[in-house]
């Protein structure tokens, strides 16, 4: 099984706070591939299912967010992600 | 057998139901039972708690509605409960395992250096709250009964409005105060409400009355007092239904004087079943919504703005600039951990130490204005050179539009009064007109706190020293052909209008729910008799 990676420049104001969490959490839940996020390469890496853990990232204006998947529809949930990163969570 | 508590009326009418009380959480013990047990306790906790803000969720819409859903998305995470449930195998009872995990997580968010994630700790003691009043088998106050009697120390602004009060009940609160934001909800809704009542609040159980006109509750009340009370109600609700029907005559004392009667606002939800000839405007538009993300957003403001306009069809729209600061922190943009907020940075103070934002909202008022009458509103204003800068930025946004091509129109100009110092020296100002905020000039005046109980009987507008303060704006505005408006909760406090005519008010803005009471406070009122003792 390949882990698919990809990542994207989060440039909404408020960074990852609890509404883009929770957007972002429901889009990761919508594929059955498992994912994962960071705010480095290196990780450490969270589990983007779950918005307790990703608010705790607290990741800010400015970061970049990477994603890694593992999975059936691996590809499809690291480009859903991506998009709604770079739709700045219909925000703005 | 009766008992009389007296406090402080903060919403009159009357109200009869059971107590249901709602008790400090901290401290609270179960009797431990195996770690299977605790488990499966707190489990069943969780579920409750989740199934309740997911039924809150639904009812509520756009950023209450968003508030509540991510209480939901953390409630439904297992990463919430992980941390519990690893205490609870190592032989911990459930509330303490609970309890630490969460407070872990507060602190978590608490430590951040971004405002944003620190203001989202109240969510999560919200959560831990919820879970543990399910854990104990207490009440959760917008699961009370209908017209229920709700008892409690205090009581915040999202539990009552997730209560439903279509059918009657009444609030009874050991500390709060009368200008608490609860209390202005509870009076613009109609719910009557008590406070201060100390800490014989716990004692009340069974049934209850909320006496909301002299301040009094009676717990246990014997059938002679519940039967003087529907007696009372009954005679309330028809003062309230005759109002209701003359509330769109205009307003005019005994001897012939015409009062303006304007409304507040905070948007277009306000005033979705009031018939706009009922009022003569709106005195004050509350731009507190526009937290966070909104208040960079010039589109979103301009179409609230002009939304407002043309629901008033051609009548003035006074709105107020953001008014952040005191006891409405934005996260982000108010200074945390100030010592005194309410003698902190409030108001204009903050717009102009914050220009982008506030010529945000400037290029979305002068837009707007281009749909009708719009009147800026400062609030806080303390110094004339706050109000001359605002001027300037003002002109340099319509330049700024004018060169763009855009539709605009220039808004008039005017201040709040609410800081003594500006009240007393009012000629100082060249403002287009004067709305004095009650609320805060009073409470600057008497060096009394709006929100502690203790304190709250001095916080009176009808203090003779209050009452010259608006006197001398009022008679500044005659002097020099400027509008004088009064927005604050005496308006709409019927104890109070005479006072406030006497002193030379003739325009008052008043919450919606209000007005109809208001306008009859204000016919019964005769200027041309010997004045009253108030």
């Amino acid at each position: 099984m390949q882990t698919v990676k990809a990542s994207a420049l989060l440039t909404n104001k408020v960074g990852l706070h609890a509404r883009p969490s929770v957007k972002l959490t429901q889009t990761a839940k919508r594929f059955s591939a498992s994912i994962q996020v960071a705010t480095s390469e290196s990780g450490p890496w969270t589990d983007a299912k779950s918005p307790v853990k990703i608010m705790r990232v607290k990741a800010a204006q400015g970061e970049t967010l990477h994603f890694q998947a593992m999975g059936e529809d691996a590809q499809a949930a690291v480009a859903a992600l991506v998009d709604i990163v770079a739709r700045k969570f219909d925000e703005e | 057998m009766e008992r009389r508590l007296s406090g402080l009326s903060a919403s009159a009418g009357f109200a009869y139901g059971p107590a249901v009380a709602f008790r400090a959480l901290a401290g609270l013990r179960r009797e431990k039972g195996s770690a299977d047990d605790e488990r499966k306790a707190l489990s069943h906790a969780v579920a409750l708690a989740l199934r309740d803000v997911s039924a809150l969720a639904a009812r509520l819409e756009g950023d209450a509605a968003e508030i509540v859903g991510f209480q939901v998305a953390l409630l439904e995470d297992d990463a919430l409960t992980e941390g519990a449930y690893a205490e609870i195998a190592q032989g911990v009872a459930a509330e303490r395992a609970w309890t630490d995990t969460m407070d872990s997580e507060i602190a978590g968010y608490e430590a951040s250096d971004d405002a944003y994630f620190r203001a989202r700790s109240a969510d999560l003691v919200d959560i831990r709250d919820r879970v543990l009043r399910r854990l104990f088998d207490l009440p959760e106050p917008t699961n009370a009964p209908p017209g229920a009697i709700i008892v409690a120390e205090d009581l915040p602004p999202s539990s009552f409005l997730g209560i439903d009060w279509s059918r009657g009940g009444g609030i009874a609160l050991g500390g709060g105060s009368p200008t608490s934001h609860v209390a202005m909800l509870a009076r613009g809704r109609g719910v009557p409400m008590v406070v201060g009542l100390g800490p014989q609040w716990q004692a009340i159980t069974g049934a209850a009355v909320v006496d909301g006109v002299t301040g009094v509750v009676l717990a246990e009340p014997s059938a002679e007092t519940i039967e003087r009370v529907r007696l009372q109600r009954d005679e309330l609700n028809r003062a309230r239904d005759d109002a209701e029907a003359r509330k769109r005559e205009p307003a005019i004392t005994r001897d012939g004087a015409p009062i303006a009667v304007m409304i507040n606002v905070a948007g277009l939800a306000d005033v979705r079943d009031f018939p706009v000839e009922a009022c003569d405007g709106i005195g004050l538009t509350r731009t507190e919504f526009l937290a966070e993300e909104a208040l960079r957003d010039e589109e979103r403001q301009y179409q609230l703005y002009a939304d407002l306009l043309r629901w008033a069809e051609g009548k003035p729209v006074t709105i107020r600039t953001l008014d952040a600061g005191g006891d409405k922190p934005i996260a982000g943009y108010t200074i945390d951990g100030e010592s005194n907020p309410f003698l902190g940075l409030r108001g204009i103070r903050l717009s102009l130490r914050h220009k982008d934002v506030f010529r945000i909202q400037l290029r979305a008022l002068a837009r707007a204005a281009s749909a009708g009458p719009l009147k800026i509103m400062l609030p806080m204003v303390t110094t004339p050179d706050e109000l001359e800068q605002s001027r300037r930025l003002l002109n340099e946004t319509l330049a700024e539009l004018a060169e763009e091509g855009l539709p605009h129109a220039t808004p008039q100009l005017g201040i709040m009064v609410e800081v003594p110092a500006a009240a007393m020296a009012i000629a100082a100002f060249d403002a287009a007109f004067f709305s004095i905020g009650s609320n805060d000039l009073t409470q600057y005046a008497t060096a009394a706190a709006r929100d502690a109980s203790d304190v709250a009987a001095y916080a009176d507008v009808l203090h003779p020293g209050v009452l010259a303060m608006i006197a001398h704006v009022a008679a500044h505005g005659v002097a020099s052909g400027r509008e004088v408006s009064l927005c604050g909760d005496a308006g709409g406090d019927p104890r109070a209008i005479e006072a406030l005519l006497r002193a030379g008010v003739r325009c008052v803005s008043v919450s919606p729910g209000l007005l109809a009471m208001t306008k009859e406070a204000i016919r019964s009122v005769d200027l041309a008799a010997s004045r009253a003792i108030p």
